[in-house]
């Protein structure tokens, strides 16, 4: 598995490639769409992510010391975004994910682009993977 | 009504946002401001600025006559009775909150508050807090599907021991004109006291305190192309009177001792302070801004646009719209099917076109529709039927992305 170093720097170059901010939506709406889709039952109102305007929710399982997240939302937008949140944090072990910085998402821009509420929701959801990363590095050790 | 002319009077319509010529159809939030308004305001800070009522000085004096020609320019367009039945507030949640406050003193046990389902956030929480406080009971006039409010229900609702009633002349979320003759009139028979919320009609529907024989009516300068912070409560004199004073301070006292204070007459009872004199000055600007074209023009052409982009909105598959019902201001909340109202409000913004998304701090009837939201379009009179076509090509081009 890649690093979440290089994977951040592939999104980034991926972003870069669109000369508009319409041409970024679709792309992020066709991410939403290869999200891996959380199990229904993990879907409650605990698994839902605070401070989000849309429904968001994420599950966790730790597979060989490495979390696999999975989620799902009700609005297509914020789909792509916790779509590319999975893809940068999941399959990576907990230390690695509590290490990584998020710089990544002012380089693609994304909250500039994004409404004031949606830009807390990102906000909200990354935390929320590093909260997984703490509970489940607890389990590790 | 010359509509190209109106519109270059407001600068901010000249901007783009993301590129594209800015559609603003978010009135009912806010609404944008004339020059004649921002004018006003900055001459008052660059000729008139002092504190008010207090100086013997000839700006404290100057600055003092405007505020209160403000206060007599807001009398004469609700045909107040007097001009001090107008009270300035911050806007319509600090009117509510005055009243709401006042009678969490003067009600008791078992008391009954009366509000509808229509209602904005800020039109529940503090009743249910004076309710707390109380022991008095709130009970909700219902809606039907329509948006509009089950008069038979109300007349259930009605007792003696209903002491308040509380209903918004228009729903922001919806636009429902609601019946406020009928409402005050049949609450007034039982003895108990109106509290007409105005904010989202006062830009549409010019009301007449005393042709309603409304006790409270509120609303707030920046619905109605003033600035923001800065409202007013209205109240009959009798009603304003018997209700006790909301906040201590400089300006609302008669005298003060150690053992006692007085307070003084109306309107500074309630006027704590030093209040937002620019804001009060612009306030009075802006409904002469307003009453230079007219509100029945403003009214009548309002209207057109919303029957344009209630039809335009009908022709797209999968549009519904929420509130229809046969008296409406300017607003149309709507979804599309299988898109979430958060998303086509994202692309609309990509594309110059500001909508309102959201609950618009109107939860229960969300809760009655059983929709997380809804996109809401709300129109003033400086808006065009070109823009009204801008927005139907920009949802179609949403509704493209994300079906």
């Amino acid at each position: 598995m890649e690093t979440i170093n290089a994977v951040q720097q592939e999104i980034v170059e991926e972003f870069s490639m669109f000369d508009d901010w319409m041409q970024r939506y679709e792309y992020m709406i066709e991410l939403g769409k290869s999200l891996p889709l959380i199990d229904p039952q993990y879907k409650t109102e605990d698994n839902i992510i605070k401070g989000c305007q849309s429904k968001v929710w994420v599950h966790a399982d730790l597979e060989d010391n490495k979390l696999i997240f999975t989620a799902d939302s009700d609005a297509i937008i914020t789909k792509g975004i916790i779509a590319i949140l999975i893809r940068v944090y999941s399959h990576q072990h907990p230390d690695a994910i509590l290490e990584a910085d998020t710089a990544f998402i002012d380089k693609i821009g994304l909250k500039e682009h994004l409404s004031p509420t949606r830009a807390n929701g990102l906000v909200s959801m990354i935390k929320q993977l590093k909260m997984y990363a703490i509970a489940f590095k607890t389990q590790l050790n | 009504m010359d509509v190209q002319k109106i519109r270059n009077d407001f600068p901010i319509l000249q901007r783009k946002v993301n590129g594209k010529p800015l559609v603003y159809f978010d009135n009912a939030a806010t609404s944008q401001t004339p020059i004649q308004v921002i004018d006003t305001i900055v001459d008052y800070y660059k000729n008139y600025n002092a504190n008010i009522h207090r100086g013997v000085h000839t700006l404290s004096q100057e600055a003092t006559e405007l505020y209160e020609l403000a206060r007599q320019k807001i009398q004469k367009h609700f045909n107040a009775a007097q001009a001090h039945e107008i009270i300035f507030t911050s806007g319509t949640t600090h009117s509510i909150n005055i009243v709401s406050n006042g009678y969490a003193q003067i009600l008791s046990k078992g008391d009954e508050v009366i509000v509808s389902a229509l209602e904005h956030h800020s039109n529940i929480v503090p009743w249910q807090m004076m309710c707390e406080k109380t022991g008095a009971v709130l009970k909700v006039i219902p809606m039907n599907e329509d948006g509009v409010l089950i008069m038979e229900e109300y007349d259930q609702l009605l007792s003696n021991t209903t002491k308040l009633v509380f209903v918004n002349h228009v729903s922001n979320a919806l636009g429902t004109v609601n019946p406020i003759e009928e409402i005050i009139t049949k609450a007034h028979a039982v003895g108990a006291e109106v509290l007409i919320d105005g904010a989202q009609a006062s830009p549409h529907i010019k009301a007449d305190v005393q042709a309603l024989d409304v006790d409270y009516y509120v609303t707030s300068a920046h619905k109605l192309c003033g600035p923001t912070g800065v409202g007013m409560l209205y109240g009959k004199q009798s009603a304003l009177n018997r209700l006790p004073p909301y906040q201590g301070g400089g300006e609302m006292i008669a005298e003060v001792t150690f053992e006692k204070t007085t307070y003084a007459d109306l309107p500074h009872k309630f006027e704590a302070g030093t209040p937002n004199i620019a804001g009060g000055i612009g306030f009075g600007a802006a409904l002469d801004y307003l009453n230079t074209i007219g509100m029945e023009e403003i009214a009548a052409y309002e209207e057109q646009l919303l029957k344009y982009a209630t039809t335009a909105l009908n022709n797209i598959p999968g549009v519904k719209i929420y509130g229809v019902a046969p008296q409406k201001t300017a607003v149309i909340s709507f979804n599309v099917t299988g898109i979430h109202p958060y998303d086509i409000g994202s692309i609309l913004d990509q594309l110059g076109i500001a909508v309102r998304t959201g609950h618009h701090c109107a939860q229960p009837i969300m809760d009655f529709y059983q929709i997380p939201g809804t996109v809401r379009a709300s129109f003033s009179f400086y808006n065009t039927f070109q823009e009204i076509d801008s927005m139907v090509e920009a949802l179609k081009k949403a509704i493209q992305m994300l079906q």
